[in-house]
């Protein structure tokens, strides 16, 4: 009697270790997850709307109908990302999600506090290399450090009424987000002759 | 023969604990650190990097982008305030008024995400459509059958939830319930 006892509580114990294992695992393995998901539908670096959620089919779990929405799946190993993203008359966010599908970063057009929501994305180790001179001159510019080299960013404009549907999505179809051209190395100027 | 049925049998109680538990509370999505007021419960922290792997893990189970925390915060019911699961066959009242956002949504799903069929493609109401009272309430009636006023169709499901979704606002993961955080009530009305 007690040998069985003693083995159930075994048993149980061990049960707590594969809960938690299991849990820890899912996330690496799920095959259905909103990534995997848009993997299906996006190409990596450009920017793809997403058709709007309908009782017979929707992209995503959980999406809310009154945005129009796009994402721009990324991929970091190619150098960094630049992402501009016009705002809509109502609300704009840009909200960035890690490949595991975590929230790491979101902004809205309040906080970017411009007509245009402009930031550069980058890895940590790309980050280090920025010449710290020339992140003092572009200090308008908005980095955002990517913990994972993959990731999503999703970009929803708000419809406050069906009417207003068209200019939001107008406004996300302007949206542009690619691999952040090397710029040209500084053409020497010729020195004025004296 | 007795020591092989012994491990036996403690590993498979130790299977079914362990994936038993996993299973129930992703399904029944019984994560930590949620924010629960008056009925509508919010997770703050899956919007950020400090989401906890349970959190983590029902994401990626159920496939949706959870919303940033710069973005908005979430607020889920799927019961009355008596404690009555929502029916879509019952005539369900939301009144009230919701914390301070720039915007809010309140959209209408079945369980599994998806949103309900129905006529007037209606799944939702955001702040700016809805008609309100002169101080400022408002009252959303969630009934099969159209009514006047805000009505948000059931088309009849049996078990729906409701997210009420705030957008450019301060509740976050530092909110606590109280009389800054004023959430709409949600009362069944009649049952047929």
């Amino acid at each position: 009697m007690i040998r069985w006892l003693l083995l159930i509580l075994g048993g149980v114990l061990l049960g707590g270790i594969v809960h938690l294992a299991t849990v820890i695992i899912l996330p690496r393995t799920a095959t259905q997850d909103a990534y995997a998901r848009l993997t299906a539908l996006a190409p990596v670096n450009t920017i793809v709307a997403l058709p709007a959620p309908t009782p017979e089919k929707a992209v995503m779990p959980f999406m809310d109908p009154a945005f129009a929405s796009a994402v721009c799946r990324y991929d970091l190993s190619q150098g960094p990302l630049k992402l501009t993203v016009p705002v809509s008359p109502a609300y704009t966010s840009v909200s960035f999600y890690t490949r595991n599908d975590v929230a790491y970063y979101a902004i809205n057009d309040r906080a970017a506090g411009r007509r245009v929501i402009e930031l550069d994305l980058m890895t940590t180790a790309q980050h280090d290399q920025v010449p710290e001179d020339e992140e003092v001159t572009a200090a308008d510019r908005l980095i955002v450090e990517s913990p994972t080299p993959t990731g999503v960013i999703a970009i929803r404009a708000l419809a406050p009424e069906p009417g207003l549907m068209r200019a939001a999505q107008a406004a996300i179809a302007a949206a542009k987000c690619g691999t952040a051209q090397p710029e040209p190395p500084p053409t020497p100027q010729p020195r004025p002759r004296r | 023969m007795r020591l092989l049925l012994g491990t036996l049998f403690g590993l498979a109680v130790a299977a079914f604990v362990g994936l038993g538990l996993t299973y129930y509370t992703l399904a029944r999505g019984a994560a930590f650190g949620g924010l629960t007021i008056e009925g509508w419960t919010a997770w703050p922290k899956s919007g950020t990097t400090d989401a906890d792997p349970y959190v983590r893990a029902s994401i990626a189970r159920n496939g949706r982008l959870p919303t940033a925390l710069g973005d908005g915060v979430s607020f889920t019911v799927d019961s009355d305030d008596d404690g009555k699961i929502l029916d879509g066959r019952c005539e369900v009242v939301i009144s009230g008024v919701t914390p301070i956002a720039r915007f809010w949504t309140l959209t209408l799903y079945k369980p599994d995400g998806e949103l309900v069929a129905n006529s007037t493609n209606r799944y939702g109401f955001t702040s700016q459509e809805i008609v309100r009272h002169s101080d400022g309430s408002f009252e959303i009636v969630v009934a099969p059958r159209a009514n006047s006023g805000n009505w948000l169709p059931t088309g009849g499901v049996e078990r729906y939830e409701l997210i009420l979704r705030l957008y450019d606002t301060a509740v976050g993961v530092s909110t606590k319930a109280g009389r800054e955080v004023p959430m709409p009530d949600v009362t069944t009305r009649s049952c047929p």
